[in-house]
């Protein structure tokens, strides 16, 4: 080893004390926890919000919560669990997992990344200071126009919405030009693209979809915004304008955005059941293929959210055709997970258990969304519990399952110890049949013709029994994550020590320590395959022998780490105050910005990165 | 910028430094930022209840949109572009007054260019367009003015250039901050164009 | 007992305890989607059953292949046993990518036909009703033949309708899931819908787009009734209201005229015209009140008139002054009397 390798210890001492620490890094492993403990705490805020929803509507007429707390509660529960959890979670991953899975030291851009969490963590404090000061967002989390018009919601409500979602855009947006450069640019030697994990494949489609759909709702947020504030009519009907102008931005962005959802999760469980079964994946450049694809195409959906809008049967066949083209892939990929256990030796860790689950539920969830793919049968179904049901099947009984193998997988590469392996079946096992008992009724609902987003109905409507049954399993699902809960923090202390490679896997993470050295590698890797690991450990003797001749030849590795800058944090409270202005004056708006545009010239004056 | 970045080029994977390959992915999504104002303003055309309008009736008989003017304005965004490429040029073959200069000549026009942006914002507002006006005003005004955004920031950014070359000098290995400056410009005058067709030259 | 036996028998029991629960309720479902007494609503349960069974099917087989996977193929969780190191099929991965193309083709094709099929023009004998919704109630206009009335509609049985959906205000959506699928309603556009219900009877409908507080109350409801009725229904709708004939009821009207309810309620034959919010010209003849969330008793219309806000949260009917109980019960006496 060279003379740098002393050096080493020191850096890492320094790098991880106290709190300062953690508001000035830059190492993208402690950005992936930032990310990953903040999505989880607004995982339990938007579950407690679902809790609520769900007892108001045990029964007929609830009076659990009135009709603006019942409308403020659904809108805040999907812009929580979208934005704050499922994607944040997706990116604590991204985070912490994708230079330990290419062979790099860092991401691209380490303080931008550092950057995307604290807008981030402001994008959400923003969101929910809205309940503080009693103005939630109450128009549902896709707020159609015209509802959204000062007119028709005078109050500052929509106005959270509009400058929550902008901030969260911008640092998503943010984190996908770092990883974009990251995947292409930052990979070890002989990881070429196809070499890839299909994790980090998926990762990619993902970040390409945030910084080309993000943009289109920035320009819908943007015109909403100047309706709001200064009196344009880019949403007003009697101006001439299309009523239909939001709901096309809208799902441009917002179809990507499904897929931005799932994709990370297809990612995870396309690691995980290869693993677990000691086999790799069935039909790599198939399963990255379909996921590339369904990316491209899922551009081209959008309108089968507004089959009932009346765009016409040309529009609405040609929509149809569309996405029933992207139900193709998806089954493409469904077919080679299954291929991939099939003659494996399955070990059935927690973590399989949530990939099986996934697959499991993501074909109702799928199915559910054929069903949707065609116009006729959507007019019934659309903006009904049927809906909802379908949702919940892809989020939950898909992202969310996903999550979990993911958290369940890398947990002990993250801490260095097991999470426990009973209490991680009980909650799998409580979940599944939850989940199942929470939103299958919900496609009983959506046939019996109950409409989504409603407060409150009436016992002659035929729907109690169904909404009692989803409300008992909307509980058995919140105590299955307090048993995530107990587990998560009696583990970092109490857990059984993991080692580097507990699983036996096949990818470059588990050649490390666990938890990572701060520079992760000591040497980077040179690798020969997509399994490269799986080389290393059942290579023949000769290919032993001249892989070990190989790294005699390579030399020393010049390490340099980003040392830890506080500008990140203070640029994302420039972006906090001037978001801020517009519910002041303008002198806010312009300290804001000048505050970003001093913070931005420090940081490129900063020495050492 | 990024001494990491431009230090270690060689050994990335696509054998560009990650600046470069951010800036082409932030520009991507600047395309989907620009497409989406355009795209509205497109499907907007000819959906004024109430005028003025651009292409006919007053103040020109053919409209509130002058033309000419338009073609001048135009015309400066374009040759500020030529500057920017020999301000690269330049900076590429280490000659750090001639940087100055066409960093300065690039600013300049940009500066002409919002000029003639301005004094035409103030004559539709004497002829009664404003923002609010009707969807003609609403579209335009937020297409061209954000627009007009990015030319200010790309103007403030080749001011910088052109100080920290004046105090420190921006040395070929460094030149690399120029290329980005001249990408974003770039981008800003090639959407103009795209602007100036579709609004300007093509009539409703 | 073995955990596994165990946990079956939990399933088994918490199964059974849901379809009991539900199966209470199984007795009626005047809102379903899939009983559907119009040509419209049939033409989408046909689609409907064709894709139901494609995704039983599909379901069935593919959750049985990952299960028997499962079960076949699981070892210890300690064992490193490694099998056979297969990395792909490429005929099989092919033929798995052509299947669901070709089963999605079975669904595309009843899915065009039937798009084009609803979309058709109404036929020219169609009665045509102009559908505007309000917050958050719905107005009924039947423009051929004079009747304007709110959150009732009476169609007669096999002849086709034509509603024509607008609003001036925020997005709704017309829906009646029994007689078929549902259409945005929509400010700066107008939508049609046209259907021949066939079989008589009163059917719900309700707004399906979320449109502010009291979006889970906007209601309506559709009767559908021999020709005959209808004509009945459609004669007495066009002529003014039967004059009040007991006291409290003649009460009632000058109470109407003084109360501040003249500002947003017609009742043909009277000086109050205003059509802002629903008319109330035969409204004792309506089922329900309130956009057809309260049964049309004296109590219910008592209880409305007493505090609107109470029952339809921010509901946008503000009475001026406060009214004693005694010009309450006038009121509704002179309004049940406006048959």
């Amino acid at each position: 080893m060279s003379t740098k390798a002393a050096a080493l210890p020191r850096l890492q001492e320094e790098a991880y004390k106290g709190a300062w620490s953690w508001i000035t890094t830059v190492d993208h492993k402690r950005v992936g926890i930032l990310y990953g403990m903040t999505a989880f705490s607004f995982f339990l805020i938007g579950g407690m919000e679902a809790l609520i929803i769900r007892t108001q509507l045990a029964g007929p007429e609830g009076t659990v919560v009135t009709a603006g707390t019942f409308n403020a509660l659904f809108t805040m529960h999907a812009l929580t669990m979208i934005f704050l959890v499922i994607m944040p979670l997706g990116a604590a991953f991204f985070n912490y997992m994708i230079p330990l899975m290419i062979g790099a030291r860092d991401v691209a851009f380490p303080r931008l990344n550092a950057l995307s969490y604290w807008v981030f963590l402001t994008g959400a404090l923003f969101l929910n200071v809205s309940f503080l000061v009693g103005t939630p967002p109450d128009v549902g989390w896709f707020a159609y126009a015209p509802l959204t018009a000062k007119a028709f919601s005078p109050t500052h409500a929509v106005d959270y919405y509009i400058f929550g979602l902008q901030i969260l855009g911008i640092s998503s947006m943010m984190a996908g030009f770092n990883f974009i450069v990251t995947i292409l640019n930052m990979r070890t030697p002989g990881m070429t693209m196809m070499r890839l994990p299909v994790f980090v494949w998926m990762t990619l489609v993902v970040q390409f979809l945030v910084v080309l759909a993000f943009p289109i709702i920035t320009v819908g947020l943007i015109f909403l915004q100047f309706d709001r504030f200064f009196g344009t009519h880019f949403y007003e009907a009697s101006a001439g304008a299309d009523p239909l102008l939001w709901q096309h931005l809208f799902w441009l962005f917002g179809h990507p955005e499904v897929y931005i959802l799932i994709l990370p999760a297809m990612g995870i469980v396309s690691e995980v059941l290869p693993t677990f079964s000691h086999k790799p994946l069935f039909g790599a450049p198939f399963v990255i293929f379909s996921g590339v694809l369904i990316g491209f195409l899922g551009f081209g959906v959008w309108s089968h959210h507004m089959f009932t809008t009346g765009l016409g049967p040309v529009a609405d066949a040609a929509f149809s055709t569309t996405t029933m083209m992207i139900a193709v892939p998806t089954a493409v990929k469904i077919f080679n997970w299954i291929a991939t256990i099939w003659g494996g030796r399955i070990r059935l860790t927690t973590a399989m258990l949530y990939a099986l689950g996934f697959i499991a539920m993501f074909i109702i969830g799928g199915l559910s969304g054929v069903m949707h793919a065609s116009p006729p049968v959507d007019l019934q179904q659309q903006d009904s519990y049927f809906v909802v049901a379908h949702i919940h099947y892809v989020l939950f009984g898909g992202s969310i399952l996903g999550l979990f193998a993911g958290i369940f997988y890398w947990y002990p590469k993250m801490t260095g110890r097991l999470l426990d392996e009973r209490l991680g079946k009980l909650q799998f096992w409580l979940q599944m049949i939850a989940l199942n008992v929470t939103f299958f009724p919900m496609h009983f609902l959506g046939v019996d013709g109950m409409p989504r987003r409603i407060y409150t109905y009436y016992g002659t409507d035929g729907w109690n029994g169904w909404n009692m049954v989803a409300t008992i399993g909307s509980y058995v699902l919140g105590l299955s994550v307090m048993i995530f809960l107990f587990n998560f923090f009696r583990s970092l202390r109490a857990g059984k020590p993991a080692g580097a490679d507990p699983w036996d896997g096949a990818t470059l993470e588990w050649t490390i320590p666990s938890p990572p050295p701060l520079y992760n590698f000591a040497r980077l890797p040179v690798v020969t395959s997509a399994r490269p690991f799986w080389e290393v450990k059942y290579a023949s003797a000769a290919q032993k022998a001249q892989m070990e001749k190989a790294e005699k030849e390579r030399g020393a590795d010049h390490i340099h780490i980003p040392p830890p800058s506080y500008w990140p944090i203070v640029l994302a409270f420039g972006m906090a105050v001037f978001f801020a202005g517009w519910f002041f004056n303008y002198y806010v708006n312009v300290a804001g910005v000048l505050i970003v545009l001093a913070a931005t010239f420090a940081w490129v004056y900063e020495p050492g990165h | 910028m990024s001494t990491a970045a431009v230090a270690h080029a060689e050994e990335t994977s696509l054998g560009q430094p990650h600046l470069k390959i951010g800036f082409w992915t932030f520009l991507g999504s600047e395309c989907f930022f620009f497409g989406s104002l355009i795209a509205t303003y497109m499907s907007y055309r000819g959906h004024s209840v109430a005028g003025p309008f651009p292409h006919h009736g007053p103040p020109h008989g053919t409209g509130i949109l002058n033309i000419p003017v338009t073609s001048i304005s135009s015309f400066v965004l374009l040759t500020s572009s030529l500057a920017m490429v020999l301000a690269l040029a330049a900076c590429q073959k280490g000659d750090r007054k001639k940087t100055s200069f066409w960093l300065c000549m690039t600013a300049f026009f940009g500066l002409i260019f919002l000029g003639f942006q301005a004094y035409e914002f103030t004559e539709f507002y004497h002829n009664g367009l404003s923002l609010t006006k009707n969807l003609f005003g609403c579209t335009f005004f937020v297409l061209t003015g954000f627009h007009g955004a990015h030319v200010s920031i790309g103007v403030l950014w080749l001011l910088s250039l052109f100080v920290i070359n004046q105090r420190e000098g921006i040395p070929v290995e460094k030149s690399l901050s120029v290329e980005i400056a001249g990408l974003y410009w770039h981008f800003v005058d090639i959407v103009w164009i795209v602007i100036f067709t579709l609004v300007y030259l093509i009539p409703d | 007992m073995s955990i596994r036996r165990r946990r079956f028998l939990a399933l088994l029991v918490l199964a059974g305890t849901c379809a009991a629960l539900a199966g209470c309720e199984m007795v009626s479902h005047p809102r379903s989607t899939i009983s559907p007494v119009s040509d419209f609503g049939w033409a989408i349960q046909d689609v409907y059953e064709q894709i139901f069974w494609w995704c039983v099917g599909i379901f069935v087989v593919v959750e049985s292949v990952l299960l028997i996977a499962i079960f076949r193929f699981r070892v210890r969780e300690e064992s490193h046993e490694r099998p056979e190191q297969v990395h792909g099929h490429t005929k099989l991965e092919i033929a798995w990518t052509i299947l669901p193309a070709v089963i999605l083709v079975f669904i595309a094709v009843p899915t065009i036909r039937t798009i084009f099929a609803v979309a058709a023009p109404a036929p020219q004998d169609a009665i045509r009703v102009n559908v505007t919704g309000e917050q958050w109630f719905w107005r009924f206009e039947y423009p051929d033949l004079g009747v304007l009335t709110a959150n009732e509609l009476h169609v007669p049985v096999g002849r086709p309708v034509e509603v024509s959906l607008h609003s001036n205000n925020v997005l709704h959506a017309f829906w009646i899931p029994r007689v078929g699928g549902k259409r945005d309603v929509m400010p700066g556009r107008t939508n049609r819908q046209v259907f021949t219900v066939q079989k008589p009877g009163l059917y719900h409908g309700q707004c399906a787009e979320f449109c502010g507080a009291s979006h889970a109350l906007m209601r309506f409801d559709l009767v559908a009734e021999d020709p005959t009725s209808f004509d009945r229904w459609v004669e007495r709708q066009k002529a003014p209201p039967p004059a009040p004939v007991d006291a409290r009821a003649k009460e009632g009207a000058t109470t109407f005229l003084t109360a501040g309810c003249i500002a947003c309620h017609r009742i043909q034959g009277t000086p109050s015209q205003s059509t802002i919010g629903p008319d109330l010209s035969h409204v004792g003849s309506r089922a329900r009140i309130a956009s057809g969330i309260l049964d049309n008793t004296p109590e219910n219309l008592a209880r409305w008139i007493h505090d609107p806000q109470a029952v339809k949260p921010e509901a946008k009917m503000i009475i001026p002054k406060k009214l004693s109980e005694n010009e309450i019960e006038a009121l509704v006496a002179y309004l049940q009397s406006l048959q």
